[in-house]
């Protein structure tokens, strides 16, 4: 790869306020115009963004100590009724998105309703709403108290910081359901006899993949996390890099992934909303947004490419998936996915959307003016993401059945 | 020309003892499908009906019913998206058995046209973010 600029001279640029920066979406148009070679040269940085639901997100605080002094850690704590993760030191706590109330009913009454969970407490939390902390210890000689009934609220906690082991999945399913009766997915209600497909996806605006082999995005680049500033921390879990792609190296089912993390206190419940799937679960929305430096050409062919030369596979949520079956249903361009209709087997299915494109734009857009206001400065990756001839695999679960 | 409509009728305290729906079909010919009902001596009444008949006798049984007292509503205003919540994700799209919900320009902003609702309630519960509501 040909390097025309480095990431200190956009830096550069943009304190001089002579950058240019301009959305995954407004790039696209302008290669077109203007050809690879002269809007590599004329771009510093293009914008990206997505924003739905990502499971595998949760928060660490810090509590502060109480007194008598109590530790928290090995017994049980609840916040808003939502059980938290004790297994740390003293007053450390670990909330995840999908963690729910002992008391909610699951899909006992199928199809569970699932209203609340750790994601809407992490929204509440974001939003400054006071939350209520109910945990019991069984107290040890240092640690005397084993009873805590109070109220927090963000701006008391220490250290109060989203860590997000697997967001902003590089590319997605598409879900239908091939079975004859309605099924309540992660992915939505899918409807009988494939009566409608969903994707999850910003498509054309997606972090990675306008960056696809992470020749930019790598450990440690300073990124939009939930309205405020993050970081990539490492590459998300189930990072799966060696899936098929595209000619321009587009991945044509899901593949990367990033673990993120990032001071809470700056963030903004319009970015981190509390989600409920139908006969699923709670989760939490979360929006993202990723500079990408325009370094060398390759760079800007990456992130010039749309929807039209994206594709997703489609997969069957009844059968397929839960079966862990190696079959598909074909690709589809996120541009007819976008269409409102595709078609399977020569059925016309209509396409619903579980990635809010509109707040994608608003992030890519909000990251620009950040960038354009200088306050935002792009990072040198400390290390890179394990890439498509790394041989980092995503394998299943190897069961080893325990005789009793 | 046959009509058919969701309707929520509210019963003040002193109708709910007269047996209304009774006339609605004697009288003016119209079948009627009772979705929800809440309807208790000596209280006000609620009851949210699907009605069924000829034009002309549906206005009439309609004006019967606002002269004996009840207070009508359309059902489809009874369904209402919570703007701060929404976060325009898509996932309504295709569960709306009347296509109430439509994605128009290239931001994907989903356009509610609340007209078209029949207040089936499926968005409800399916929405992601909660942003429907129902009110009765």
């Amino acid at each position: 790869m040909k390097f025309m600029k480095t990431i200190a001279e956009i830096n550069e640029k943009i304190k001089l306020g002579k950058a240019v920066i301009v959305t995954g979406e407004e790039v696209i148009d302008i290669v077109r115009e203007k050809g690879v070679k002269r809007a590599a040269q004329e771009i510093d940085v293009v914008t990206t963004g997505t924003f739905g639901p990502m499971c595998s997100s949760g928060m660490y605080f810090n509590l502060g100590h109480t007194k008598p002094r109590m530790k928290l850690g090995g017994g049980r704590t609840t916040l808003n009724d939502v059980p938290a993760y004790t297994g740390l030191a003293a007053v450390d706590l670990f909330l995840g998105a999908t963690a729910m109330p002992d008391d909610d009913p699951r899909n006992r009454n199928y199809p569970g309703e699932f209203n609340y969970g750790g994601g809407h407490v992490i929204e509440e939390l974001v939003a400054g709403k006071d939350i209520r902390v109910e945990s019991t210890a069984y107290g040890t000689d240092c640690y005397p108290r084993k009873k805590l009934s109070t109220y927090i609220n963000i701006k008391d906690l220490n250290e109060c910081v989203l860590f997000n082991i697997r967001n902003s999945y590089q590319n997605y399913n598409v879900a239908i359901n091939a079975s004859d009766k309605t099924i309540y997915t992660y992915m939505g209600v899918l409807k009988p006899r494939i009566g409608n497909a969903n994707f999850c996806s910003a498509g054309q605006l997606s972090p990675l993949l306008k960056d696809p082999l992470y020749r930019t995005i790598g450990i440690g680049t300073k990124i939009f996390l939930g309205g405020g500033i993050g970081y990539v921390a490492w590459p998300g879990t189930q990072f799966n890099p060696g899936v098929p792609r595209t000619d321009k190296g587009v991945p044509r089912s899901g593949a990367g992934t990033l673990a993120v993390i990032g001071d809470l206190k700056q963030m903004n419940s319009r970015w981190l909303v509390g989600t409920s799937m139908l006969g699923y679960g709670t989760t939490m929305s979360i929006g993202i947004g990723i500079p990408i430096p325009i370094l060398s050409e390759e760079v800007m062919i990456n992130a010039a490419v749309p929807d039209a030369e994206m594709f997703a596979t489609i997969i069957d949520y009844s059968d397929d998936y839960p079966n862990m079956k190696p079959v598909n249903y074909g690709e589809v361009s996120y541009a007819a996915l976008k269409s409102g209709k595709i078609t399977i087997k020569g059925k016309e299915v209509p396409t619903g959307s579980l990635s809010s494109y509109s707040r994608a734009q608003e992030i890519a857009g909000t990251l620009k003016e950040w960038i354009k206001a200088g306050k935002f400065e792009l990072t040198q990756p400390v290390a890179s993401l394990p890439g498509p001839d790394s041989g980092v695999k995503f394998r299943p679960l190897n069961e080893r059945p325990i005789e009793a | 020309m046959a009509v058919s409509k969701r309707i929520v009728l509210h019963f003040p305290k002193r109708v709910t003892d007269r047996p209304l729906i009774y006339h609605l079909v004697k009288d003016y010919d119209l079948e009627f499908n009772i979705l929800k009902a809440s309807v208790n001596p000596d209280q006000e009444g609620l009851l949210v009906i699907e009605l069924t008949g000829m034009r002309e006798e549906y206005d009439r049984g309609i004006k019967f019913l606002i002269d004996a007292g009840v207070q009508i509503q359309s059902l489809s205003q009874d369904v209402t998206r919570n703007e701060e919540r929404c976060t325009n994700c898509g996932n309504c799209l295709t569960l709306c058995p009347s296509h109430c919900f439509e994605v128009t320009d290239a931001s994907r902003k989903v356009q509610f046209h609340t007209e078209k609702c029949v207040a089936c309630g499926i968005c409800i519960k399916a929405c992601p973010p909660r942003a429907m509501e129902v009110h009765f």
